[in-house]
C-alpha cells in the first residue's frame, strides 16, 4: 500500500530462514520489479526490416509500446530448410539491432526543410506570379541563383509546410521540361531491393515526367563487368546457405564476419562441416580467423596471384593429366572449343574475333544472323561446325538456343578444344605484358611489353582468303606461359622459372610465397574434380573496385570455370556488394519506370554522366596511351577517355541524359513540323549537326542538369566519388579542390568534348533529397523532405543472400509531418498536375535510347567499330546510334496515371531478360484486388494503385517470383527459345501466388523463375548458372557459353581479350601537392582502401549514437605501425590525409593488422559527426571520397555487341577508387570551425504569404 | 513589530519547514520511488570527489549529530552528568570547529567540483547546485557563530538554543520569545537551517533517509523475498529420488 509503511515493519519482515541462518526469507514490498518486467511488456510487435543495402535482409520484430517504438529484435519464424542443411535463423547484426535510435533521434528529420534564402527569393516572387513563372524569376536572375546555390552545406534550413515545399519542387520541375526539356530533371536512388516502392514511388514520377533515372551498381563499384562480359548477366550469385554444401571456400577481398554478418554462421557451420578455408586479403581481416590459411597478398595485384594459380590449375589438371570432368565442362559450357581467327601484326599474329559462320563461304549453311554464330572443330565430323546456342541463335529464329552438344543441324558433336594434336602449323602469337610498367608502390618484373608464344593454328579458307585460326583453349593456355612442347620463349615448364604466370614470378609481384600458390590452386581444383565442382570463391568489393578491376575478377572467374564450378551446388562464383538482387524484378519494373503509361523510360549510367557533369574529366590524369595494349589492332586510340564515352554515347552504347542540346519537346515538334518521323528527323540533323549531343558539350548551360532528386540515398556522403568535384562544379558551393585542370596545367585536351576555361559552378537550379536523417547529402541540399524510417512504411525487400521477401510494415505512423516516399511523390505528383497546365499539356517527348541487352537489338554491331559522325556508316537509330522512340507525356493528369496501373500492361504484356507474356489475367486480379477507378478520366476503369501496399500488389502479382502462374508462363516463353521443356520447374507452384499480407505473416522463398539462373528447390541451394548447366540454358553471351574470350575491337584493343595481371594505374595525385601546404609534421604516401565498416553499413549507423559508443566515435583511418612510426604518428592521434583530389581528416587507428603501405578508412563515414576542419582545405573535414576521384575505363563503354550491350545496372562505366593514393600527416591545428563565420546566412525574415496576383 | 517578526520566524516557521519536510518526504518516497536516490556524480568524474565527498561526509554527520545531541538533550541530563553549560560550549566549539573545517575543505572542493567541472556542471540540476551552495552558506555561517560564541564561554546562550529547540519540539510556539535578543547570526544560522528542512524533500538530500545503516545488522546473506505468507508455500521438492 505505502512503500513507507511496509519500511515501518521492520522487525516482522523476515519470515524464515535457511541454510543455517545464512540466507533469510522476507516478505516484503516487491512491487519496484513490475518496472523491470514493464520494460519488456509491449502492445504489438510488427514486422519490419531494414533497408540498408546490407544484403542481410533479415526480418525484424519490432516492439510497440504505447505507440512509441522501444526496441527491436531478430524474427525466429523462417520456414525451416530442408534435412542436413542448417537454418537460415538466426539473422540480424548489432547495427540491425539500433536502427530503432533513428526514429526518436535528434538527427531525425522531422519537417520538411528549406534553404532559407530560397525560400525568401520564393515567396517574395510568388506573392506577385504565378509558380512557375515564380520560379523563372528565381533562376533565370544570376545572382539570386546564386544567393542560395553558393550557400550550399552553409546551414540555414527554415521549416516549410508540405504544400509550399511541392509547390516549390513542382514548378521547378515544370519550369525546367518546359524550358531545358524534361531529360534534365535528374533521379538517384540506388538498390530498389531495399525498399522496392519507395524507389519505384520516385522513378515512376521521373518515368511519367520524363525525367532520367541513375544507375547505381556500376556507380558503386559493385558491378563486376566481368561477370556481363562472362555470363551476360549482370550479377547472379549463390545463396549463403550454398557456402554450406561447398568442400573448399576461398574468401578472397571479402570479409564475411564483418561484412555479411547475418550469414557467416553458414560460412562457421560449413568449416563444421568440414570445409576447408583459405581467406586471401591484404589485412588481417575478421574473416582471416575463419582461415585454414590466410593469404596476405599486396593489395591490388590479386589477379597476378589468381593468375598463377591458374598456372597451376593448367598444369596439373589439364597438361600434365587432363581431369575428365573438367574436360567435359569446358568444352560444353564454355567458348574454350571456339575459333579464333589470328590477325598479322608486325610480323606476328594476334588474336583478333571469334570466328563465324559468316566468314566462311556459304556462310556454313546459316541464313540467320551469321555474323552472330561462333565455330568449332568437330571431333566426330572432323569439320567445322556450327554449335547451336550462340547469340544468333537467340534471336531470328526458334528453338534452337540450347546446350546441347548439337550443331545447327542437329547432329551429334563433341568439339575439340586444343588443335595441339592435329594442327597445321604453330604460330608466333603476341600476348601483351603490362606488369613491366613503372609504378612507384608496385613491384614489376623486367619482361617485355609483347610476348610471344608458340600456339597451334589451322588454316581455313574463308570468305575472304585463307586464314589462321585457333581454338579458344589453345590461345588461353599460351596466355598463362605453359610449355607444352611446342618451344618458343616466355613459356615455362617448372613453377620456379620467372615467366608471366607462374607462381614464382607471382611471389614477386604479390609477395605471396609459391608454395602457397601452388597448394591453394590443387587443393582447389582436386576438391572440385572431386566433387564435381563443390569448389567456392566468395569475392567481394575490395577486389572490385580497382581499375582494372575486370583482371581480378576474371582471373578468379577462370579458376572456377577451370574447375567445373559455376553452376555447381556449393561452388561457383559467389559475388556479394550490394543488395542488388531484386527478385520479383519483371513485376516492378513496370511500376517503377510507369512502363504500363509508356516505353521506354529514361535511365543513365551514373559514371559516365557524374565524371561528366561534376567536371571530373576535367581533371583526368590517366593518359589512354597508358592502358592501351602494344598488340592493339589500328585505330584512333588517341584522345582522352571522356572522348571514348562520347564516341560510346553517340554509338548507342551508352545512354545519355541530358540527350540532346535541344530540348526534346522541341525536338519533337520540329520534326512533326517538318512532317518526318522523329527517328529519320533524329538521324538527319545529328548527321547534318542541327542536333547535337548534350556529352559533346557537358559545361554549355544547355546541357547542365537541372534538377535532381536524391533519395534512399547519401549520394554527398557516401557514394559521390570525387566529392569536392561534386561540390565545386555540380552544386558550386565551397570545395576542397586542390589540383589543377588541364586548361590551367597546359595538357591535353580532350578531341570530342569542347572545352571551356571557365569550368561552370553550380549547374543544379534545385537539389531535393528525401531522408529520415539529417545525412551529409541533405546539409548540402536546397529541399529536404522527412521520409518515413524503416519502421513507419510499407515496402518490400530481397536480398542475393536468401530466398526470401521480407515486407517493410508500419510499427508506427510515421513520425511528425513524415510522409512515405509513396506519398511523398504522391504530394509531388498531385502538385505538378495542378500547375503544369500554366505552361504544359499533353507533349511528345523524343527519347533516345541505347542498344539493349537481352533485346533482339543486341546483335548490332558485329565486326566493327563504324561511327557515323566520321562518315564510317550512316546513321541508323537503333542500329549504329541511339534508338529514338517519341513518347507522350500527359502532364495535367500525371497524378491520375502515377495511381493507376496503366493499359500498356493488358495490351503489351510483360516480360524480362528476353522473354514476354501475356499478363491480362494478373491486371485483371490486380483490378479485383486493389479495386478500379471509378472517378471520370483517362484512368477510369484501371486498377488503382493508391497506397503502398496497392503497390506491393502490382509488384507480386505481376512478378513470377511471386505468382506461380505468371512463372509457368514465363518458363513456357523460355521454352520458345531452347526448345526444350522447362516449364516442370514451375508447374508444383502454378497456384501460388504470394500476396503481402502472406510475407507478412512469414517469410515466403521466392518460385523458381527463367529470371534468375538458380532454381529455389527442395533439392538444390540457389545457386547462379544452375540452368545453364542443368537445364542447358545458354548464357546470353555471344558464343551463349561462358565467355573466357572477350573478343571485342576495344576489349582487344585494350588488351583484355584475354585475362592478363594489369597493375594499378597511377593516378598522379600525389607530386603536385605533396610540399604546397607543409605543416612540419612528417608525411607519408600511402594506398587509400575504402572497405565497408564494422560499426555501420554504409553510411547509416555511422551516426548512431549506439555504434558511435561502440566505435571511437568519430572518422577513423586505420594504419600500420611501421607507418605510423614513420610519420611519428601514434594511436587516436589526429591526422590528414590529402592529394589532389581534397583533403579529410581522421583519427589515426595504428595497428598490426594492416599491411605496410596502405592505410583504410571505413568508407562513408558522415561528415557532420565529430569531424573537425581541415589544414589543407579550410574547410570541415571532407569524407572518404574526398580524396578521390572517377576515372572510366574504355572497355566498360563497349555496346551493341551481344552481352556487351548496354543494360541499366547491367553493364556500363564503374566507379572505382582503389588506385588512389593519399599523403598522411599528423595534424597541428584541430580547428573544430565552431566559432561564428561572418558569411553565415543572414537570419530569414518571413514574409506573409500572399495568394499569387492572377 | 520585532516580535511578532520574531513569532512568526521562530515560532511558526519551523513547524511549516516540519510538516513539509515529513509530509513530503513521506509522499515523495511513497510516490516517486525513483527520484529517491542520492544523485551521485561519480561515475562522470571521480576527481575532487573522493577527497570532497568524503571529508563533507565525515564533517557533516559529526556536526549534525552534534547539533541532535546538543541541541535535543534536555539540559537536565547534561547536568546529572555533571557537565557544565561551559564545558559543553566548549565541546561544541572544539568538535564543531573540527569537524567545520573537514566540512568546509571537503565542501569547496565539491562546489569548486559542481560549478567549474564542465562535465558536472553541465548535468547538474538547479536542485543540485542550489542545495550545495544552501549547505555552504549554513556551514559558513555556523563556523562564523564560532568567534560571538567565544564572546559567552558560560554557555548561556546556547541553553537558550536548546530550550528554543526542546521547545518547538514540544509544540510551544512562544518559546520564540526566548532568542528574541540573541545574535544575529545565530539568528540566521537558524533561520538557514531551518530552511534547508524545508527544502530538504525536494532535493537529492532525501537520501539521507536512506543511509544504509540496514546493512549492518542484517542477518544473513542472501535474501530471499517471498511472495507468500509464511507457511503457504508448496512444500519444497524432496531431494531424495522417488523409490
Amino acid at each position: 500500500m505505502s512503500h513507507f509503511l511496509d519500511r515501518l515493519t521492520f522487525f516482522k519482515r523476515a519470515v524464515d530462514d535457511f541454510s543455517s541462518g545464512h540466507g533469510i526469507v522476507t516478505r516484503e514490498d516487491r512491487g519496484w520489479e513490475e518496472s523491470y518486467r514493464q520494460r519488456w511488456q509491449h502492445d504489438k510487435i510488427v514486422r519490419s526490416t531494414h533497408g540498408a543495402n546490407c544484403t542481410g535482409s533479415c526480418s525484424w520484430k519490432i516492439y510497440v509500446k504505447s505507440g512509441i517504438v522501444t526496441w527491436e529484435t531478430q524474427q525466429t519464424d523462417y520456414p525451416r530448410t530442408r534435412p542436413e542443411l542448417p537454418n537460415h535463423e538466426p539473422r540480424g547484426c548489432s547495427r540491425g539491432a539500433s536502427y530503432s535510435w533513428y526514429l526518436y533521434s535528434g538527427n531525425r528529420v522531422k519537417y520538411p526543410l528549406v534553404r532559407s534564402r530560397l525560400l525568401k527569393l520564393w515567396r517574395e516572387a510568388r506573392a506577385l506570379r504565378t509558380p512557375v513563372a515564380a520560379w523563372a524569376s528565381i533562376v533565370e536572375d544570376p545572382k539570386k541563383r546564386a544567393a542560395y546555390t553558393s550557400k550550399r552545406g552553409h546551414g540555414g534550413f527554415v521549416r516549410a509546410t508540405w504544400d509550399e515545399v511541392t509547390e516549390i519542387i513542382a514548378a521547378a520541375n515544370a519550369y525546367t521540361v518546359k524550358r531545358h526539356g524534361p531529360d534534365r530533371v535528374i533521379g538517384f536512388s540506388p538498390i530498389p531491393a531495399m525498399s522496392m516502392v519507395s524507389y519505384a514511388a520516385g522513378s515512376r514520377y521521373l518515368s511519367l515526367l520524363g525525367g532520367v533515372c541513375m544507375s547505381f551498381y556500376d556507380w558503386y563499384c559493385d558491378l563486376p563487368p566481368s561477370s556481363p562480359q562472362t555470363w551476360g548477366e549482370q550479377t547472379d550469385v549463390p545463396e549463403s546457405a550454398d557456402w554450406y554444401n561447398s568442400g573448399f571456400l576461398i574468401l578472397w577481398g571479402s570479409n564475411v564476419p564483418q561484412t555479411r554478418t547475418p550469414d557467416a554462421h553458414f560460412y562457421t557451420e560449413a568449416r563444421y562441416r568440414g570445409a576447408k578455408s583459405v581467406v586471401i586479403c591484404p589485412d588481417y581481416s575478421e574473416a582471416s580467423k575463419f582461415a585454414d590459411l590466410w593469404i596476405s597478398v599486396k593489395q591490388g595485384t590479386d589477379s597476378a596471384l589468381a593468375m598463377a594459380m591458374g598456372h597451376v590449375i593448367l598444369r596439373e589438371f589439364y597438361l600434365d593429366r587432363q581431369a575428365e570432368y573438367f574436360e567435359n565442362y569446358v568444352r560444353q559450357y564454355t567458348d574454350m572449343p571456339m575459333l579464333v581467327r589470328l590477325e598479322k601484326q608486325d610480323g606476328r599474329m594476334v588474336p583478333g574475333r571469334l570466328l563465324r559462320a559468316s566468314d566462311f563461304l556459304g556462310n556454313l549453311g546459316e541464313s540467320n544472323n551469321p555474323e552472330w554464330k561462333t565455330v568449332g572443330f568437330d571431333e566426330v565430323s572432323e569439320s567445322v561446325v556450327v554449335p547451336a546456342g550462340s547469340v544468333g541463335f537467340r534471336w531470328g529464329e526458334k528453338g534452337k538456343w540450347n546446350l546441347e552438344e548439337r550443331d545447327s543441324d542437329g547432329r551429334d558433336t563433341s568439339l575439340k578444344l586444343t588443335l595441339a594434336r592435329s594442327n597445321d602449323a604453330f604460330a608466333d602469337v603476341a600476348f601483351p605484358y603490362f606488369g613491366n610498367r613503372e609504378h612507384d608502390h608496385f613491384a614489376g618484373t623486367d619482361h617485355p611489353s609483347v610476348l610471344t608464344r608458340k600456339v597451334p593454328v589451322k588454316k581455313l579458307a574463308l570468305a575472304d582468303g585463307e586464314a589462321l585460326v585457333a581454338t579458344v583453349f589453345d590461345l588461353f593456355v599460351a596466355n598463362y606461359g605453359l610449355d607444352r612442347g611446342f618451344g618458343g620463349e616466355h613459356v615455362a615448364k617448372s613453377y620456379d622459372e620467372n615467366v608471366p604466370y607462374t607462381p614464382a614470378w607471382a611471389e614477386k609481384i604479390t609477395g605471396v610465397p609459391r608454395d602457397q600458390i601452388i597448394i591453394v590452386a590443387r587443393e582447389f581444383a582436386l576438391n572440385a574434380e572431386k566433387t564435381k565442382g563443390r569448389s567456392m570463391v566468395i569475392i567481394g568489393a575490395a577486389m572490385n573496385h580497382w581499375y582494372h578491376s575486370d583482371m581480378n575478377y576474371r582471373g578468379v572467374i577462370n579458376m572456377l570455370v577451370m574447375c567445373g564450378c559455376v553452376g555447381q551446388s556449393g561452388g561457383g562464383w559467389s559475388h556479394y556488394v550490394g543488395q542488388e538482387k531484386l527478385r520479383p524484378q519483371s513485376g516492378w519494373l513496370p511500376l517503377a519506370f510507369a512502363l504500363d503509361w509508356n516505353r521506354p523510360p529514361r535511365q543513365m549510367n551514373s559514371t559516365s554522366f557524374f565524371y561528366a557533369h561534376t567536371d571530373q574529366w576535367r581533371y583526368e590524369t590517366l593518359g589512354v596511351e597508358e592502358i592501351i595494349s602494344p598488340t592493339a589492332p589500328a585505330g584512333p586510340w588517341d584522345g582522352a577517355l571522356i572522348d571514348y564515352n562520347v564516341r560510346a554515347e553517340r554509338m548507342g552504347w551508352l545512354p545519355s541524359a541530358p540527350q540532346l542540346k535541344q530540348n526534346p519537346l522541341v525536338v519533337a515538334k520540329n520534326a512533326a513540323a517538318m512532317g518526318m518521323e522523329a527517328k529519320d528527323y533524329v538521324a538527319k540533323a545529328l548527321k547534318s549537326g542541327e542536333l547535337q549531343m548534350s556529352c559533346e558539350n557537358p559545361d554549355h548551360p544547355d546541357n547542365w542538369p537541372r534538377n535532381m532528386f536524391v533519395w534512399r540515398s547519401n549520394l554527398l556522403g557516401s557514394s559521390g566519388k570525387g566529392h569536392e568535384y561534386f561540390l565545386k562544379h555540380l552544386l558550386g558551393t565551397s570545395h576542397g579542390v586542390q589540383g589543377k585542370d588541364l586548361g590551367e596545367t597546359g595538357r591535353k585536351k580532350p578531341k570530342e568534348v569542347a572545352w571551356q576555361d571557365d569550368a561552370p559552378q553550380g549547374k543544379l537550379d534545385l537539389l531535393v533529397t528525401l531522408d529520415f536523417r539529417m545525412s551529409t547529402t541533405c546539409v548540402y541540399s536546397d529541399i529536404v523532405l522527412p521520409t518515413a524510417t524503416w519502421y513507419e512504411k510499407n515496402d518490400l525487400n530481397t536480398s542475393d543472400m536468401h530466398p526470401f521477401i521480407h515486407p517493410l510494415t508500419a510499427a508506427v505512423d510515421p513520425l511528425w509531418e513524415c510522409k512515405s516516399d509513396w506519398d511523398i511523390y504522391k504530394a509531388i505528383a498531385k502538385k505538378f498536375s495542378q500547375i503544369a497546365p500554366e505552361v504544359l499539356g499533353v507533349e511528345n517527348d523524343v527519347v533516345l535510347t541505347p542498344i539493349l541487352h537481352d533485346t533482339p537489338a543486341e546483335i548490332a554491331q558485329a565486326m566493327d567499330v563504324k561511327e557515323w559522325k566520321k562518315g564510317e556508316v550512316e546513321p541508323i537509330p537503333g542500329k549504329t546510334m541511339p534508338a529514338v522512340t517519341v513518347v507522350e507525356r500527359d502532364y495535367p493528369n500525371l497524378y491520375k496515371r502515377f495511381t493507376a496501373l496503366g493499359p500498356l500492361m493488358a495490351k503489351l504484356g510483360n516480360g524480362g531478360k528476353g522473354m514476354a507474356w501475356n499478363t491480362e489475367h494478373e491486371v485483371d486480379l490486380l483490378k479485383r484486388l486493389n479495386g478500379a477507378v471509378t472517378e471520370e478520366g483517362p484512368t477510369k476503369g484501371l486498377a488503382r494503385i493508391e497506397s503502398d501496399i496497392d503497390a506491393t500488389e502490382v509488384i507480386l502479382a505481376l512478378a513470377p517470383e511471386t505468382n506461380g502462374e505468371v512463372a509457368v508462363k514465363a518458363w513456357k516463353s523460355l521454352e520458345g527459345f531452347t526448345g526444350r521443356e522447362h516449364r516442370h520447374l514451375a508447374i508444383p507452384k502454378e497456384d501460388e501466388k504470394i500476396r503481402f499480407r502472406d510475407v507478412v505473416a512469414q517469410p515466403r522463398k521466392i518460385i523458381s523463375s527463367p529470371i534468375w539462373s538458380g532454381l529455389e528447390s527442395e533439392k538444390v541451394c540457389y545457386n547462379a548458372g544452375y540452368t545453364n548447366v542443368h537445364e542447358l540454358i545458354p548464357w546470353r553471351t555471344l558464343s551463349g557459353r561462358q565467355q573466357l574470350y572477350q573478343d571485342h575491337l576495344w576489349m582487344r584493343a585494350f588488351g583484355e581479350a584475354l585475362c592478363v595481371y594489369r597493375p594499378p594505374v597511377d593516378l598522379k595525385t600525389i607530386k603536385p601537392v605533396i610540399d604546397s601546404k607543409p605543416n612540419g609534421e612528417k608525411q607519408i604516401v600511402l594506398n587509400f582502401i575504402t572497405p565497408h565498416q564494422k560499426w555501420g553499413i554504409h553510411s547509416t549507423y555511422t551516426d548512431n549514437l549506439l555504434m558511435l559508443t561502440l566505435s571511437r566515435g568519430g572518422p577513423i583511418v586505420w594504419i600500420s605501425e611501421t607507418d605510423a612510426r614513420k610519420a611519428d604518428i601514434v594511436d587516436n592521434d589526429w591526422i590528414e590525409a590529402y592529394n589532389t583530389n581534397g583533403a579529410l581528416v581522421a583519427r589515426a587507428v595504428v595497428s598490426q593488422r594492416v599491411k605496410e603501405g596502405m592505410c583504410m578508412m571505413y568508407h562513408a563515414q558522415e561528415k557532420i559527426v565529430n569531424v573537425p576542419g581541415s589544414e589543407i582545405t579550410g574547410q570541415r573535414g571532407g569524407i572518404h571520397n574526398s580524396v578521390t576521384r572517377a576515372v572510366v575505363k574504355p572497355t566498360h563503354m563497349i555496346g551493341g555487341y551481344a552481352q556487351q550491350s548496354y543494360g541499366f545496372n547491367y553493364y556500363g562505366t564503374i566507379g572505382t577508387n582503389r588506385d588512389e593514393f593519399v599523403i598522411v600527416r599528423k595534424m597541428v591545428k584541430v580547428d573544430w570551425l565552431d566559432k561564428p563565420n561572418a558569411d553565415q546566412p543572414e537570419p530569414l525574415t518571413v514574409a506573409p504569404k500572399l495568394e499569387a496576383a492572377e | 513589530m520585532r516580535e511578532f517578526i520574531n513569532q512568526v520566524v521562530f515560532g511558526w516557521y519551523p513547524y511549516l519547514c516540519l510538516t513539509v519536510f515529513l509530509v513530503v518526504s513521506w509522499l515523495r518516497f511513497d510516490r516517486e520511488q525513483y527520484t529517491w536516490r542520492s544523485g551521485s556524480s561519480q561515475l562522470l568524474r571521480r576527481r575532487q570527489l573522493m577527497w570532497g565527498s568524503n571529508l563533507f561526509h565525515i564533517g557533516i554527520l559529526v556536526i549534525f549529530l552534534g547539533h541532535f545531541v546538543g541541541l535535543l538533550t534536555p539540559i537536565r541530563v547534561f547536568d546529572a552528568l555533571g557537565i557544565s553549560h561551559g564545558a559543553k560550549q566548549w565541546m561544541a566549539i572544539i568538535l564543531g570547529g573540527v569537524a567545520g573545517i573537514m566540512c568546509l575543505i571537503g565542501m569547496t572542493l565539491l562546489v569548486h567540483r559542481r560549478l567549474f567541472d564542465r562535465r558536472i556542471r553541465k548535468t547538474s540540476s538547479f536542485g543540485d547546485i542550489a542545495v550545495l551552495l544552501l549547505l555552504y552558506a549554513q556551514l559558513l555561517l555556523g563556523l562564523a557563530t564560532i568567534p560571538v560564541s567565544l564572546g559567552h564561554l558560560d554557555g548561556h546562550e546556547m541553553v537558550k538554543f536548546m530550550t528554543w529547540a526542546q521547545g518547538i519540539l514540544t509544540l510551544q510556539p512562544s518559546v520564540s520569545a526566548l532568542i528574541l535578543d540573541t545574535h544575529p547570526i545565530f539568528k540566521a544560522h537558524l533561520f538557514l537551517g531551518m530552511t534547508i528542512f524545508l527544502v530538504f524533500p525536494f532535493t537529492r538530500l532525501v537520501h539521507v533517509w536512506s543511509a544504509p545503516i540496514w546493512y549492518l545488522g542484517r542477518r544473513g546473506y542472501q535474501v530471499v523475498r517471498s511472495t507468500r505468507p509464511k507457511g503457504t508455500g508448496r512444500p519444497r521438492p524432496s531431494t531424495v529420488p522417488a523409490e
